[in-house]
């Protein structure tokens, strides 16, 4: 039986027809916001990560139903191309991207740090990047590019 | 044939050796970028796979409720509906697409069903009975070798056989004054690529059909879609999608994962997805094959390393796939980087009842330097010796001959690479002597349970696919100039992730002379340029990079002529420096390259043209177990310290020093992702990752949640150390390097571990349990 779920994607008001048993990252998929990934459908590699209600989680481990009148930012909401997000711009000038697949749910994860932590000291970046599976990079440079992000949006640089 | 430019250093260079931001790093940091299953097609299907639950069983009889499925609106196929033949090529054509008669391991796929959701496809399966009669199995490939009764692959199970022979191993071992032998067994790992398999196949009625798909070989996917539909290769085409990590799991799969969405889409007539989800990825995939090693080492008390003896055993699973080459690169990489007159290696791929095993960066190495790297640490401890030090006296130089006979006359940083690494990590003043155990426990009593320790592996790679792989070594390319001064190039080497779009697009602008900025690449379509070979064995930056050079000097020469003619100079007295065109004699600037680019397409001349190479001639002689077995060698010394808990195995790695001759840095910056994401795959195999089956044959491990790769929290620092040895057949110099970082680390660590807590592991990953009961064994072995 379908329901309409009412929830803000990316700063715009949505009703969305959803089945009750359907997972919030098919919902997201199916509505265009095709930079929240599949990777595991367990909660272990974080690359569906979004942020919920300004947190940062998993969204291949909750029901869409579970999201009513919430706010969802996902890797569309935060930056373009020509306007890339500091912590975008950080990835790109740190050479830090490879495949790819994980950065959309990794940036999610720095953005939702520095939104909470804007000093963070890189053992936390490190934590807070730690549900964020990356199988190409040995992970220096995300963390590289979440502190030098930090400074940017601290107005150091 | 060598297309060589010299460059002196980065001062020349417009684009070549540095660090230009990634082509494709903003359309993924924006999310934009378009991987297999973001892409949709208009009345797309969905693609299930029912597959056997038995390791070895015979079908007896496979009943499909047609009406039914036809009610709902689901096609099912069977080895029966393949319009062509029913092989996957790889090798040897003993992979099936669908089992017809017999299963051969657990997941093998035997049905396919196709609807219009995957829901209604996974539905119809209940549709469909099979019914089997299982059969006796065999996981082990000592125990399936010879196998009296067991047959999966012709007589003996043995798919493939290599050997090295050099000298006399028996005259070496009785010349010897310690003889060190040992058997050590290596674990399947999984690629763990985030972007799980898939492709979509969008067939042009019975006419044509087209394949998008996460791979590494779009050439092998043609082949195989074209022989199972029964179609001319010039008829299907194949389009690499953003490809999510692939690390040799994406080299053979896509075969098979190509072939039945075509197979479901030629039955339909309609675009079918087939998209794996991680479970079904896990358990029917490829995997780094599991190793069986007995390794032999005889030394004199002087240090001279006198004879090598060793026998391979790899698990093939199922189906043979990649592993004669496979094997091929293990034989050859067995006795290492060093001088050694008296070597015997004899090698076997062998078949049991397991999921097909496949290429996994390094191809079959990692599992012999494992033990290589082991035997030589071994060996330097039971003369006393400093196991750096009793490396630099075996380690090959320029002019020296391999264990396999080959001389290498130039580009061997190996030296430099151990003195680097060496001097950087602080070697001799890290470097403690090996506890006894006793001393361990000596010290627990006193409550210190940690203890440092640091090791230490010297390796070498053959570039490219060597002499095995010799008729796949060819490269494309295809360059075309816009009037608006950008360029457009075309390869049929693929990118992963590893960079090889930057790198290529650096080559194109350095031999153009157009900014870097202006250059692009096209998606890799089978049909832009011939066969290219496969994106496997370090090679796309070589090979495509060649080939770019032969297409990019042809384009020079007709820019060239046009200008020539009208600025009334000689052709031959035009160069390109800092993107303009100048007369070399009066080095008087002519125009801009831009420009010059606008001239020829105003004057209607050609702007596009096909670049080609052949890689350089090897070649491997098995009988006499001698030969040029690859065109050129990477080299690298890795270093890695640890910290063991001596009281319950725990293992910190605290930082890995990995110094590589790359010939010749392209793009440092990409070079150092490669550096380092190898050096974390290298440490997850060594330290944490192992595919763990049931003994009935089926992956238990089949999630990211149970089969555990490095996160940010167990990565060590990485120190990259790059060392330029260049190599007059590579562009600028440069060298094969996606594989090399991974091959060394496992025996660095495990070498570390020794000398924390002096024990000695045959069996990697070095888990918590393994190094805790080693450490067990050793106390009951000395009775302390």
């Amino acid at each position: 039986m379908s329901q309409i779920l009412h929830v803000t994607i990316n700063g715009t008001s949505k009703e969305i027809a959803i089945e009750p048993d359907e997972i919030l990252l098919d919902i997201l998929r199916r509505e265009g916001y095709k930079g929240v990934k599949r990777g595991c459908k367990e909660g272990t590699c974080g690359t569906c990560t979004i942020l919920l209600n300004d947190k940062a989680v998993k969204s291949c481990i909750l029901l869409a139903a579970q999201t009513e009148n919430c706010s969802i930012i996902t890797i569309e909401g935060i930056g373009t191309r020509d306007n890339p997000h500091p912590i975008q711009q950080a990835f790109v000038d740190e050479g830090v991207v490879q495949c790819g697949f994980c950065i959309p749910g990794m940036i999610l994860s720095a953005k939702n740090l520095l939104d909470n932590n804007p000093s963070p000291t890189k053992d936390e970046v490190k934590m807070a990047l730690d549900g964020n599976l990356c199988r190409c990079t040995g992970y220096s440079g995300q963390i590289k590019a979440v502190l030098a992000a930090a400074a940017v949006m601290r107005g150091e640089k | 044939m060598f297309l060589v430019k010299e460059f002196s250093s980065e001062v020349d260079s417009m684009a070549v050796g540095k660090r230009l931001k990634r082509k494709d790093a903003d359309t993924k940091v924006t999310g934009e970028a378009p991987y297999a299953y973001d892409m949709s097609f208009a009345d797309e299907q969905y693609l299930a796979v029912i597959r056997s639950p038995y390791a070895h069983a015979r079908i007896v009889n496979i009943a499909i409720d047609y009406k039914i499925l036809e009610s709902l609106g689901v096609v099912a196929g069977t080895a029966k509906d393949i319009p062509g033949k029913n092989i996957l090529h790889v090798i040897l054509d003993d992979w099936p697409l669908l089992a017809e008669k017999v299963v051969r391991h657990v997941g093998e796929p035997v049905v396919i069903l196709v609807a219009a959701s995957l829901h209604l496809a996974e539905e119809a399966r209940k549709y469909v009975s099979i019914e089997y009669i299982e059969i006796p199995a065999v996981f082990d490939p000592v125990e399936a070798k010879d196998h009296p009764t067991i047959q999966i692959f012709e007589e003996n199970n043995v798919c493939s056989y290599w050997q090295q022979k050099n000298g006399d191993v028996e005259k070496g071992f009785a010349e010897s004054d310690i003889v060190i032998e040992n058997e050590y067994r290596t674990p399947a790992q999984e690629h763990a690529y985030i972007e799980t398999q898939g492709c979509i196949a969008v067939p042009q009625g019975h006419d044509s059909m087209t394949v998008y798909g996460s791979m590494q070989c779009p050439f092998y996917v043609q082949r195989c879609v074209a022989e199972i539909l029964g179609m001319e290769w010039s008829k299907v085409n194949i389009i690499q999608t953003t490809t999510g990590g692939a690390f040799g799991g994406k080299e053979d799969v896509p075969n098979q994962v190509g072939s039945l969405a075509a197979l479901g889409a030629w039955l339909v007539r309609k675009p079918v997805k087939f998209l794996l989800t991680r479970e079904e990825d896990i358990e029917t995939t490829s995997k780094r094959h599991p190793a069986v090693i007995r390794y032999k080492t005889g030394v004199t008390k002087q240090g001279e390393l006198k004879a090598i003896k060793v026998e391979v055993f790899l698990n093939t699973g199922a189906y043979a796939t990649l592993a004669p080459a496979v094997l091929y690169r293990a034989a050859m990489h067995a006795a290492g980087p060093y001088r050694c007159g008296n070597v015997d290696v004899q090698a076997y791929a062998v078949t049991t009842n397991l999921v097909p095993f496949g290429a996994f960066r390094g191809f079959g190495s990692p599992q012999v330097i494992f033990p290589g790297e082991e035997q030589m640490d071994r060996a330097a401890e039971s003369i006393g010796m400093d196991p750096s030090d009793f490396r630099e006296l075996h380690i090959l130089k320029v002019g020296d001959k391999t264990t396999f006979g080959q001389v290498i006359d130039q580009s061997v940083g190996l030296e430099q690479t151990l003195h680097k690494a060496r001097e950087q990590s602080g070697w001799y003043k890290k470097r403690k002597p090996t506890p006894t155990i006793a001393q361990v426990l000596e010290e627990q009593k006193k409550g210190k349970y940690r203890r440092k320790g640091i090791g230490i592996s010297t390796i070498f790679y053959g570039c490219f696919l060597g002499a095995a792989g010799k008729l796949m070594s060819r490269s494309g390319a295809y360059v075309q100039v816009e009037p608006d001064g950008s360029v457009r190039f075309a390869v049929g080497t693929t990118e992963m992730g590893q960079g090889m779009i930057t790198v290529l697009s650096q080559i194109v602008a350095e031999e153009l002379g157009i900014e870097y900025e202006k250059v692009y690449m096209t998606p890799v379509d089978t049909s832009r340029v011939p066969d290219s070979g496969p994106t496997v064995a370090s090679r796309a930056t070589i090979m495509s990079g060649r080939a770019l050079q032969d297409a990019c000097k042809q384009l020079r020469t007709l820019i060239y002529d046009k200008v020539a003619l009208k600025y009334e100079v000689d052709a031959t007295d035009i160069e390109i420096k800092e993107f303009q065109i100048q007369e070399i004699t009066t080095q008087k600037k002519l125009l801009s390259v831009s420009d010059a680019i606008k001239l020829v397409y105003q004057e209607r001349g050609q702007i596009a043209v096909a670049g080609w190479d052949v890689a350089p001639p090897t070649h491997y002689d098995n009988e006499k177990g001698q030969g040029d077995a690859y065109s050129a060698y990477a080299w690298c010394t890795n270093i890695v310290e640890v910290e063991v808990d001596s009281q319950i195995g725990t293992v910190d790695i605290l930082n890995i020093w990995a110094a590589h001759d790359v010939g010749k840095a392209i793009n440092p910056q990409t070079l150092e992702g490669q550096i380092e994401g190898g050096s974390l795959q290298g440490l997850g195999y060594g330290r944490y990752e192992e595919i763990i089956f049931t003994p009935e044959g089926r992956v238990l491990s089949n999630n990211l949640g149970t089969y555990l790769i490095p996160t940010t929290k167990e990565t060590p620092k990485i120190h990259s150390i790059i060392v330029e040895d260049p190599w007059s057949g590579g562009p600028y110099g440069a060298k094969g390097i996606g594989e090399q970082p991974l091959m060394g680390i496992a025996p660095a660590l495990t070498n570390a571990i020794a000398n924390a807590v002096g024990v000695r592991l045959n069996t990697i990953p070095a888990t918590p349990e393994r190094v805790w009961a080693a450490i067990q064994e050793k106390i009951e072995e000395e009775k302390v």
